[in-house]
């Protein structure tokens, strides 16, 4: 009863260039250097494809079907090169430099931050209106302290007008939405410096390598924990 | 292979309606046996080898990889024109009720997204209301089914353990593949939830711990079949095992999960035998004047006009909703109320799963030594429900179970990954942020409930007669109601994860709700969705008998989550995949018979 038909030989031999490169693509993009702790496997060796795969369609480039492996965010962004200076100082007042990673903004996060209240989603309108009012009160505030915009101010003067803002249950009542804007600002600042190669690594984030075996946790760790 | 008509075949012997996990075991049996099939996708063709983004980082996609309405789960996830919106493809609630529907539109559709979660409904699963009087029962037993169990798992790649508890059967022996080692996590949970009396084992799900055997197992699933054995040896030996890295939701390249598209398609595809064809949106199931089905009509997506084909024999597996929804816009003088609808059954009892769940900061994984805990991706160890004689006793106020699935520790960082540090730091910002991010890094875990809902009444789907979709196809309404069975479990799973997070010295964040009800996920948001065309063993009381076959119209069979009489705790798809397999060699039997 079987009539076995085999695809074309053209579309089998391209699809079976495609899957390789896919597979060699997986593995050599995106990925950050590995720790030395960690053992990096190598690819498994897969006999190249033969079967009859669907035939190339591919995502279509919408909303709903976005194309993973080239992806953008494509909407025009919408804070000015002035606010993002301000932006930038706040951004690095929650996340400075230190001994183990860089600055928040030294690793891009205000253009994320832009990039998120740019959206066009119903949220980011609401998060754009707060982080822009918020950066005006921030001015404000500075200059009823201090007689300067925020971007002027010394490190000890930013740091006081901070103090203030930086627990939301404790803010008082007159800097109640100068302290929303401040956690706002610290939970984008902080996805986007910790997703960066960077924060990462200052996390010690060991994973997304290829390994050829799941190991059991190592001894410290069972002993850390009372395991062992 | 796979083109915009069929053409490689002028006739088929079946046309199935979906490729996803039910759609796909069809196709594949079905060509194996050499019979020639016609597969019909509402969504667009999708190639996971090409297009899974392996490896890909959150900074890599828009606003970090988090869920939009257009991608609910993440840029990142594998699911194509789908969530619980489609674009152009409306569903609407009755009043009072806020169902959520998930459908993904893409060939393989929701197994190239979904948990790989493999449990077994056990012995009290297929007899819960000879167990309770709730419910209804199977018209079949464990017994009938476990070899389908089986097959199914050493044809898919499942690792587990070998626990063998009340109502959670173990595999037959060499079936499974190892578990992996359990993270840090997971064995603290362990040590801490044994005072409880909570067991926490081995899970199983459908991701390939070593690589198939493709020497000896297509002789053992197929025996005497050596079209089967061949292509299937074929599929084996492109599929690798787990990297142990990269979320399974994105799908899978290397193909160490199970898809459709990875494992059932292909090898469907090598036979010859196969002709799928993509965005075509089957509306209607078409019918002859003897009460035999004889074809579909369907959408073709790309030019909006109406396509009719034939065959002996239709397979729904359109998911329970869609498949539900055809029959029921397949009227005719023969089934004014939709096809194979006599008993006036179809679109009722929908279930889904009751979920509900909590999470907690535990001090023992503060600063724990770094190391790699991605794992494959899901869960090495659940808790299978542990209470069955308590709840039997009537102690419980409950009458069915759940199981616990756990997650956290040190995940690759996302966004919001320290979105509620503020509480446990009192406002840190600055270097002491940095300090207190390492301090908590890891430390989070979060226990989700999964229980069984039973059918109800008051939860199915209709026609709704005033509303159609852009391929004018008119849509579903639901109607949806949790009973107290539900509700009170929710209830029991928030209060037990909050002692288990307790017990393990932590901090459980937010309140523990007392009212089943604020937890308790609405109906569809678990994606669970089973029920609408029930198996039975009477044609007044089920839509469909216990091969999947409809009482009314014998060529017509259903092999989706839509035949459930049951909502075990059992994530549904090992058993959609076991239950259509069992259907197939029913199919087959009837064409020999000559009955069909």
């Amino acid at each position: 009863m079987s009539d076995e038909q085999t695809p074309p030989m053209d579309r089998r031999e391209a699809l079976k260039v495609l899957a390789i490169a896919a597979a060699s693509a997986t593995i050599a993009d995106g990925l950050t250097p590995a720790p030395a702790s960690a053992q990096r496997a190598a690819l498994p060796t897969l006999p190249a494809a033969s079967a009859p795969i669907p035939p190339k369609s591919g995502p279509r480039g919408t909303v709903t079907d976005p194309d993973l492996l080239n992806a953008k965010a494509t909407w025009p962004r919408l804070l000015s090169a002035a606010e993002l200076v301000t932006l930038s100082a706040l951004c690095d007042m929650i996340i400075p430099a230190d001994e183990k990673s860089p600055g928040a903004s030294a690793v891009g996060v205000p253009a994320y931050i832009n990039e998120y209240v740019s959206a066009p989603y119903d949220w980011a309108e609401r998060a754009l209106v707060r982080v822009r009012g918020g950066l005006v009160w921030l001015d404000v505030e500075s200059g009823r302290r201090f007689g300067k915009p925020f971007t002027g101010l010394s490190l000890a003067q930013r740091t006081t007008i901070c103090d203030d803002l930086c627990y939301l249950p404790k803010a008082k009542p007159e800097h109640q939405v100068g302290a929303q804007f401040f956690d706002q600002i610290r939970d984008l600042t902080s996805s986007g410096f910790y997703t960066s190669d960077a924060g990462m690594k200052d996390l010690q984030y060991v994973g997304n390598v290829p390994l050829a075996k799941f190991n059991a946790p190592p001894p410290e760790v069972l002993k850390h924990l009372g395991l062992a | 292979m796979v083109q915009a008509s069929p053409k490689s075949q002028t006739k088929y012997d079946v046309i199935v309606v979906g490729s996803g996990a039910g759609g796909g075991m069809a196709a594949y049996q079905l060509a194996v046996a050499g019979l020639k099939v016609l597969v019909l996708e509402a969504g667009r063709s999708y190639d996971p080898v090409r297009e899974t983004p392996m490896f890909k980082l959150p900074r890599q996609a828009p606003l970090l990889g988090a869920g939009t309405k257009h991608k609910p789960f993440g840029f990142y996830d594998a699911t194509v024109d789908g969530g619980w919106e489609v674009p152009g493809e409306p569903y609407t609630n009755a009043p009072g009720t806020d169902f959520k529907w998930w459908r993904s539109r893409m060939l393989g559709g929701r197994t190239n997204h979904w948990g790989r979660i493999s449990l077994r409904m056990g012995e009290y699963d297929f007899r819960p209301k000879s167990r309770d009087g709730l419910g209804a029962d199977w018209p079949m037993t464990y017994d009938d089914l476990a070899p389908y169990y089986d097959r199914t798992e050493m044809l898919i790649g499942v690792y587990g353990g070998d626990d063998n508890l009340e109502n959670t059967p173990a595999s037959s022996p060499g079936v499974l593949m190892p578990p992996p080692a359990p993270r840090a996590t997971e064995l603290l949970t362990k040590k801490h939830a044994a005072p409880l009396g909570i067991p926490v084992i081995p899970a199983h799900l459908a991701i390939m711990t070593t690589r198939q055997d493709a020497n000896t197992l297509p002789a053992r699933l197929h025996p005497n079949n050596p079209l089967a054995q061949r292509v299937l040896a074929q599929s084996m030996r492109q599929r690798a095992a787990c990297l142990w890295a990269t979320p399974c939701g994105w799908g899978c390249s290397v193909k160490a999960n199970f898809q459709s598209t990875t494992v059932l398609l292909p090898p469907a595809l090598l036979t010859g035998n196969v002709d799928i064809v993509p965005d075509a949106m089957v509306r209607e199931v078409t019918m002859d004047a003897s009460g035999k089905a004889t074809g579909v009509h369907y959408i073709d997506k790309t030019t909006r006009t109406d396509r009719q084909v034939t065959a002996r024999v239709v397979v729904l597996a359109a998911s329970a909703c869609e498949s539900a929804r055809i029959m029921l816009n397949s009227k005719s003088a023969l089934f004014p109320n939709g096809v194979a609808n006599s008993s006036g059954l179809v679109g009722k009892y929908l279930m889904d799963t009751v979920g509900a769940g909590i999470g907690g900061q535990i001090p023992a994984l503060e600063n724990l030594p770094p190391h790699n805990q991605d794992g494959a991706s899901g869960m090495h160890m659940y808790t299978p429900w542990w209470l069955y004689k308590e709840q039997l006793a009537g102690k419980l106020g409950f009458a069915r179970g759940y199981h616990i699935e756990m997650g956290g520790g040190r995940t690759m960082p996302g966004p919001g990954i320290f979105g509620g540090l503020e509480e446990f730091t009192q406002g840190a910002y600055g270097k002491r942020f940095k300090e207190e991010a390492r301090r908590y890094y890891g430390s989070f875990i979060r226990f989700d409930g999964r229980g069984e809902m039973i059918p109800n009444e008051d939860s199915y789907c209709e026609i709704d007669p005033n509303v159609v979709d852009q391929w004018g196809i008119p849509v579903l309404r639901f109607h949806w109601k949790w009973s107290e069975h539900e509700t009170k479990q929710a209830a029991h799973m928030v209060k037990t994860f909050a002692d288990m997070i307790t017990s393990m010295g932590g901090k459980v964040s937010g309140t523990v709700e007392t009212d089943g009800a604020k937890v308790i996920a609405n109906g569809g948001q678990i994606i669970h969705e089973v029920g609408t065309c029930r198996m039975g063993t009477d044609s007044r009381t089920s839509v469909l008998n216990q091969y999947g076959q409809s009482w009314d119209v014998k060529n017509l069979f259903v092999t989706d989550g839509s035949v459930f009489v049951s909502n075990a705790d059992k994530n549904p798809t090992l058993s959609i995949l076991a239950l259509a397999w069992r259907t197939c060699d029913h199919i087959l039997g009837e064409m020999q018979r000559g009955n069909i």
